[in-house]
């Protein structure tokens, strides 16, 4: 058996070989006869999402993608070899209609380190198109499948470990069309949730490897949107308007958690369960989305502000990085959203009137306690001194004890020209301060660490110390300030 | 059942060279490249292959080349032999991307001491023919490939298997040079500088379909579905990836950070 077989596998091997560059692409003649003319697909990367289709006959659509590995950034100091489908993660946005006939190119760049593959669960057949897709470095593959089943596909490396190539970021989404098209919406975007398990805790900056106990263990360090922390957030995050109807498309590349796909501030109007094709589910808070699976979702935006895209499974959303950001612009809408129309003292359910009355005088005490000179320097003093307490653990062994700092390598605090007021002090604990300086006419080049591991009256106490101390006059400052500064900050 | 004194080089290689030393002719141009011996041993392979047992496998002793070909030495071999040029480009026995950065003088574009890569099967198998030697087979590479700095089978040496994982998890390099990773036998650079062919490269058929290859090896995929985190299932996870690369060759292909050295039976 043994020889037969591997005389088989010479005779195999000696064909391909002379077939070596072999192109086996389908003709016009061998395409069932309702599939009509070819196109190139317009691919997308995440969060964009390509238009939809408004032709009504079935094609033969080409597609080109290309593997990359390559060093980007997950999170804010923190770079991860990726491993792309496109030279992102996730990798493009595939778009085609029911009964299109798809002609893939799947090409593994140069400096690829890893054979690659692609296994598209749009595909009827084994491997979902593993196996022929199979491309070593500076090689290509091609070939052809016709899709049968409309839906929201996710794709994904299936090479050995399949594990780590999905891990490193190998995935993406196909949506193929159903032939009577999607309801019209007005904006569509593409949301892929994943893991990536990295040797160094959560934030540690640097180039992080792989770390194949954590994957295992299903005990990620980052589950992100759109590929890293923040990629859907800030400037990047996805927009829209009042009164306009938003879908997302949503992926969940895994490789091993399941998402509780929640948008705070919204309610899902139509959910297409695990990406089929019909809204089987109306008026929905959280929806699951299994890793290898996808979901579809849309939603009228009635109201201006930030809706936040969360994993609600709820530590992953603020302890590793599972969030992003929906911009809604246009008029307030005070029916649907009122803003805050009240803001007072709450005493039960049973308050009376005299409960109020009380209430409301005691804050009024507070107030003019507030305004009482005498009182106002009692509360100076104590911040002073918690201010000191501040300073000694964590900025004199720099600035030294009587912020005289050290002439030439840390700038004086005291008596100094630098220091302007105490939101500029402020800015500097929070951000730290790198770079050539002048301090009271002496020049200094060195750098001081961020120092945003103290909390908000941490901060306003320390620099209220600062600003009032060894001959220094200046305001105090508030934990309201900090926070403010935190926040145009980050 | 190594034999663990015998870390010395070849010494058919010596004895040539100093027969030619003492004669003060030059049978062969090229000073051989040495040698090292490694030991008869047994190991079990990650991928058992057709074997129906399971059972470990025995590796006679051979000599491997003590670094992977270099560029300087590829050069000379192809001044003999010119057939295995430039003009080799695109033919059946070395796809387009043969000696890739080759100039038509045969500048390689890269250190004389660097590993040649961009070389088919076939070439690398006409090389080792014209130095009187062989690839060596998969199950010899992996024997030989066990061994970390300190001991024969590494595998369950605290980091190691990481780090040649965390190699493999990086995308090539250019313009490094051989001669930095030195094993226990002695043997250069079998970790964290390149691939190599094999003489078998194939023999063990991955489709690329890594999960329905379970069919013809089923411990090798359902077994990686069932790996414990350890210094065990890192190593694993590194020769997965070598049997992953080697399926996805044919004889003509060359590949960037893909390079050879060559054997010899003992």
């Amino acid at each position: 058996m043994k020889h037969k077989k591997s005389n088989l596998y010479r005779a195999g091997l000696i064909l391909s070989l002379l077939l070596s560059a072999q192109v086996y692409g389908l003709t016009e003649k061998e395409l069932p006869s309702d599939v009509k003319g070819s196109e190139v697909a317009v691919l997308t990367d995440a969060p964009l999402v390509p238009p939809p289709i408004t032709r009504k006959h079935s094609t033969k659509v080409v597609v080109k993608l290309e593997v990359r590995e390559l060093e980007a950034r997950l999170a804010d100091g923190v770079d991860y070899t990726f491993w792309t489908f496109g030279g992102k993660v996730p990798g493009k946005f595939i778009r085609v209609r029911e009964g299109d006939v798809v002609e893939f190119h799947l090409a593994n760049h140069q400096d690829s380190k890893m054979p690659h593959n692609i296994d598209l669960h749009a595909v009827t057949g084994p491997g979902g198109g593993a196996a022929s897709s199979f491309t070593a470095p500076g090689h290509s593959s091609q070939f052809s499948f016709q899709v049968l089943n409309p839906g929201l596909y996710v794709y994904h490396c299936a090479t050995a470990p399949v594990g780590m190539h999905i891990a490193n970021g190998m995935y993406g989404l196909i949506l193929v069309e159903p032939k009577e098209g999607l309801p019209p919406v007005d904006r569509e975007y593409y949301v892929m949730q994943s893991e990536f398990y990295t040797k160094g805790k959560y934030g540690e900056e640097g180039l992080q490897g792989f770390d194949l106990d954590k994957a295992v263990a299903e005990q990620p360090t980052y589950v992100v949107f759109n590929g890293a922390v923040g990629a859907l957030a800030g400037e990047q995050a996805i927009k829209a308007k009042v009164g306009e109807r938003v879908r997302l498309y949503v992926g969940n590349g895994g490789p091993n958690l399941v998402s509780s796909f929640h948008v705070i501030g919204e309610i899902f109007d139509n959910v297409y369960l695990e990406g089929g094709t019909k809204a089987a589910q109306q008026n929905v808070q959280t929806t699951l989305v299994p890793a290898g699976g996808s979901t579809i979702v849309d939603f009228k935006v009635e109201a201006p502000g930030t809706l936040v895209v969360v994993d609600h499974s709820i530590f992953r959303a603020f302890n590793k990085g599972a969030l992003g950001m929906i911009k809604i612009d246009g008029p307030e809408n005070k029916v649907v959203y009122s803003g805050k129309e009240v803001d007072e003292s709450y005493l039960g359910e049973v308050s009376s009137d005299s409960s109020k009355k009380i209430a409301g005088l005691k804050s009024e005490l507070k107030e003019a306690m507030a305004a009482d000179p005498k009182v106002q320097k009692i509360s100076l003093d104590i911040a002073m001194e918690r201010g000191k307490r501040v300073y000694n653990a964590n900025c004199s062994m720099c600035h030294q004890g009587e912020g005289q700092g050290l002439a030439g390598v840390f700038p004086p605090l005291a008596k100094t020209d630098y220091l302007k007021d105490s939101k500029q002090a402020i800015a500097i604990v929070l951000n730290g301060l790198a770079g050539k300086i002048s301090v009271n006419g002496q020049s200094y080049d060195g750098v001081m660490p961020p120092q945003a591991h103290l909390n908000d009256e941490q901060v306003a106490d320390v620099v209220t110390y600062i600003m009032n101390s060894w001959g220094n006059k200046g305001a105090a400052a508030t934990a309201a300030q900090v926070k403010s500064a935190r926040d145009m900050g980050h | 059942m190594r034999e663990l004194s015998e870390k010395k080089l070849s010494r058919g290689g010596w004895l040539g060279f100093l027969l030619a030393a003492l004669l003060g002719v030059s049978p062969n141009p090229v000073q051989p490249s040495p040698m090292v011996k490694i030991p008869s041993g047994t190991f079990t392979p990650l991928f058992k292959g057709t074997r129906s047992d399971g059972a470990a496998i025995t590796v006679k002793g051979f000599s491997l080349d003590q670094y992977p070909v270099t560029v300087s030495e590829y050069r000379e071999f192809i001044r003999i032999h010119p057939q295995w040029g430039v003009s080799r480009r695109g033919s059946i026995f070395a796809d387009a991307g043969y000696l890739s950065g080759w100039s038509d003088n045969l500048q390689p574009g890269a250190p004389e001491r660097s590993p040649v890569t961009n070389v088919s099967w076939f070439a690398a198998k006409a090389y080792c023919a014209a130095q009187g030697r062989r690839l060596p087979t998969a199950a010899e590479w992996e024997f030989a490939a066990l061994a970390s700095e300190t001991q024969p089978d590494g595998r369950s040496e605290e980091g190691y298997a990481a780090r040649i994982l965390a190699w493999y998890s990086k995308p090539t390099m250019s313009g490094a040079t051989v001669g930095s990773h030195r094993n226990y036998y002695g043997v250069y650079d079998l970790h964290g500088l390149i691939w190599e062919w094999v003489s078998d490269f194939n023999t063990e058929v991955m489709t690329g379909e890594s999960r329905s290859d379970g069919d013809i090896e089923s411990d090798m995929f359902c077994g990686a579905g069932a790996l414990q985190a350890s210094e065990k299932s890192r190593s694993d996870y590194a020769a997965f990836m070598r049997y992953a690369f080697r399926g996805s060759l044919q004889g003509s292909y060359t590949v960037k950070n893909l390079g050879f050295r060559c054997a010899q039976s003992q």
